[in-house]
């Protein structure tokens, strides 16, 4: 039998069963991010622009810490 | 040469803000008509003025300091922490518009509160470009000293005396709106405001830092060209 022919069979058995997930609310799924109005949604957002400005201010500052070490080692006397 | 660590007061900034981005979005708040969610707002609009404050009050020290002892690098802290300070006021008057578009129905209305802190941001304006004007530096740093001095002493009637004496304002805090009132009945938003004025202060000072630091480091290059 061809594979594709057994992928055929396969998602014919398996329909059914998903609908039936979908009639029936009491399944478990990962839902916190689609409750409250998907406030998390928003909230997850927000913590992923943050984390970029950080990481920018994290970068920026490392750069500058380097130029300064880097003067500081040219500006003290050579023994 | 020495390995790059962050100071351990920009760390808590970080962490200052992370717990005000999640919990200002995420802790109760109490159910009002009209504000709604946007009461939420409180955590990020208000630390604006605040960490404004902190820098504008930074940098007319600064600017006492230089006129004391004719020192350029106090006249470098007094522009660079005018600037963020500057910037935080941008950033205050605009999410109070988007608010006000949305609780008021107009960006902008004629209360007291908002044309005066607009005026106050325009002193400062005028700071940047007096600056800019005189080219030698020790010069362009007096001037720029006294006007400061001036454009503080302006400030605070503008934004702190002004608006509380009038009776018709709409902004929450003035008239009959509550702002600080509400935390009677809302005890956990203060957590949220109080690390959010914290939080974005120290975001101010880092700014400050860092443009401070930028600017030695360009003062070497020209000495030493």
């Amino acid at each position: 039998m061809k594979i594709s022919k057994v992928f055929a069979w396969v998602v014919l058995f398996l329909a059914p069963l998903t609908l039936a997930a979908q009639g029936s609310s009491s399944v478990q799924m990962a839902d916190t991010f689609r409750q409250e109005g998907k406030i998390y949604v928003v909230v997850l957002g927000l913590v992923i622009i943050l984390t970029g400005v950080v990481l920018f201010l994290v970068r920026v500052d490392r750069k500058i810490f380097k130029l300064e070490k880097r003067i500081e080692k040219n500006s003290r006397p050579t023994n | 040469m020495e390995n790059f660590n962050l100071s351990w007061w920009k760390i808590l900034t970080i962490a200052l803000l992370y717990y005000t981005v999640i919990g200002g979005f995420l802790i109760p708040v109490p159910r009002l008509a009209i504000l709604n969610e946007t009461i939420r707002l409180n955590y990020f609009h208000t630390p604006m003025w605040f960490s404004m404050m902190f820098q504008f009050t930074f940098s007319v020290w600064t600017s006492i300091k230089f006129l004391r002892s004719s020192e350029l690098r106090h006249d470098d802290s007094a522009v660079q922490s005018a600037k963020v300070g500057f910037f935080f006021g941008i950033m205050g008057l605009c999410t109070g518009m988007v608010w006000g578009n949305f609780t008021w129905g107009t960006f902008w209305t004629n209360d007291p509160k908002l044309n005066n802190t607009s005026i106050a941001l325009l002193i400062y304006a005028a700071y940047f470009v007096l600056r800019n004007s005189v080219s030698d530096d020790t010069q362009r740093g007096r001037l720029s000293a006294v006007y400061n001095i001036f454009a503080f002493a302006v400030l605070i009637p503008l934004i702190y005396i002004l608006p509380r004496m009038a009776q018709n304002s709409l902004h929450p805090g003035s008239g009959n709106n509550p702002t600080f009132r509400l935390f009677d009945m809302a005890h956990n938003m203060k957590f949220v405001v109080y690390t959010a004025i914290i939080g974005f202060s120290m975001l101010g000072l880092w700014l400050t830092n860092i443009l401070l630091r930028l600017r030695r480091l360009n003062h070497y290059e020209n000495e030493n060209q």
